[in-house]
């Protein structure tokens, strides 16, 4: 339990930094930015209280909007997720339920089901900040194409991320 | 009163949620003025100290490109000193001083954290109070203009991005003295801006320079923004739309030079009589 914590908090700094000191100076063909950090959220156990699950994604959003100057806007997006996150785990809830004590992760859950859960729950995260960025409805489907553009990245990346440092587990 | 209790513990998530939110969007609406409690943002102590060490190591990176910058500003400095002029006036009598009084002065910084990807984009910089700086002072380069100190703490000081979809400044070009006003998007990049409202009549063509105007409280008069790299009349108007070419690298940019307007309160107090006078009438 308590070795669980430790890896939980040494996630969230790692996510943070690579976040803030990487992921934040990158634009891709001019518009489109990658968001990693709410892998973070996404990768917390699954039984975890709901209020706590707010709390953190309220905690790992401010830290983000701390380090890039958007007060509220990542914190307002990453508690949607959080809000979100519950219902996402019901719908694709396998035939027979989570394990007691399972996170979600790529090589229990498989390739294809974990795809699902960052589409889904990537694209629900961008956007709400996407939206909540520009704060009005007349650059539409400019907006969208930046939204649909950046998840596609973000799950991208994030998948390269998970290979390269989540896979200690996948030997047995 | 219990069906209330009944509710309310039924939908306990989702009042949260709504609740978190609307803390979230209390703190984005704050953060859409000046001077507010100036903890949670990167000139925060903490923040700014990771940028400042993570810095440190990548300026290495770009070392050669800042000392060439440098010397080149260096150059064009020195070309200016009355030494490396030919004096062609014969010199009768000496002028005196006191007719020069100091209108700028220039607090030296260097860029710790910089974002060129966003609409509002924002610089911290590694000076603050402690040096003399001070909200609403102009940011330039010796290459242009960067934006303007939004709020300060001790040691370190955010400025507002010339790229910020709310960025409106005053320009004109150099060989005459016809103005406009330049304006950012988004959709410009990091590399270009757009200048409305000069009229139709004005004579320019492609590569013309533009500079800044004595209207501004913030920067001083002339400094280059950037030239003219395409133009169309805005249909509908008199007016030419124009896209610029920054001559400021906003993507790779340094050290640069915080603007301390010395006669600002002077006529801002000035302009601000205007204003009472006004509004008694």
């Amino acid at each position: 339990m308590l070795a669980e914590i430790i890896k939980i908090i040494f996630r969230f700094i790692l996510l943070v930094l690579v976040q803030v000191l990487l992921f934040n100076k990158i634009r891709f063909a001019g518009f489109i930015n990658p968001f990693v950090y709410p892998l973070f959220i996404l990768l917390l156990p699954v039984r975890i209280p709901k209020t706590l699950l707010l709390l953190l994604s309220f905690i790992t959003g401010l830290t983000i909007d701390i380090f890039s100057d958007t007060m509220g806007m990542h914190a307002a997006a990453t508690v949607f997720l959080g809000f979100l996150r519950p219902a996402i785990l019901k719908l694709l809830a396998p035939r027979d339920g989570y394990e007691a004590e399972a996170s979600p992760r790529l090589h229990q859950m498989g390739f294809l089901w974990f795809l699902y859960y960052l589409l889904i729950s990537i694209f629900a995260h961008h956007l709400f900040l996407f939206y909540t960025e520009v704060f009005r409805f007349s650059e539409f489907w400019y907006t969208l194409l930046r939204v649909v553009l950046s998840t596609l990245t973000s799950v991208l990346l994030i998948i390269v991320i998970l290979y390269l440092f989540d896979r200690q587990k996948e030997k047995h | 009163m219990r069906n209330l209790f009944l509710f309310l513990s039924r939908n306990y998530f989702f009042i949260l949620f709504l609740l978190t939110e609307a803390v979230c969007f209390y703190l984005i609406a704050q953060n859409n003025t000046y001077h507010n409690a100036g903890m949670l943002n990167s000139a925060n102590q903490v923040v700014a100290s990771i940028y400042d060490g993570v810095s440190k190591v990548t300026d290495y990176l770009n070392l050669a490109e800042n000392n060439r910058r440098l010397a080149e500003e260096n150059a064009q400095l020195r070309a200016m000193i009355p030494a490396s002029q030919f004096d062609t006036t014969v010199v009768k009598s000496t002028v005196s001083d006191t007719l020069h009084n100091q209108q700028y002065s220039y607090i030296e910084a260097r860029v710790i954290n910089n974002s060129t990807n966003r609409r509002n984009n924002y610089l911290t910089l590694n000076r603050g109070a402690d040096a003399g700086i001070a909200p609403e002072m102009g940011v330039i380069t010796g290459h242009g203009i960067i934006g303007i100190v939004k709020e300060v703490s001790a040691h370190y000081s955010t400025v507002i991005s010339f790229l910020n979809t709310q960025s409106k400044v005053s320009v004109r070009f150099k060989k005459n003295n016809y103005n406009g006003s330049m304006i950012w998007d988004s959709d410009n990049g990091p590399t270009e801006a757009t200048v409305i409202d000069i009229p139709r009549h004005v004579p320019f063509k492609k590569g013309d320079t533009l500079v800044t105007t004595a209207y501004s409280a913030y920067y001083p008069e002339g400094i280059m923004v950037g030239t003219v790299k395409e133009f169309y009349l805005d249909p509908g108007s008199n007016s030419y739309q124009i896209i610029l070419n920054l001559s400021v690298g906003f993507n790779d940019v340094s050290y640069v030079y915080v603007v301390n307007n010395l006669l600002k309160a002077e006529r801002k107090k000035l302009e601000d009589n205007l204003k009472d006078v006004s509004r008694n009438n």
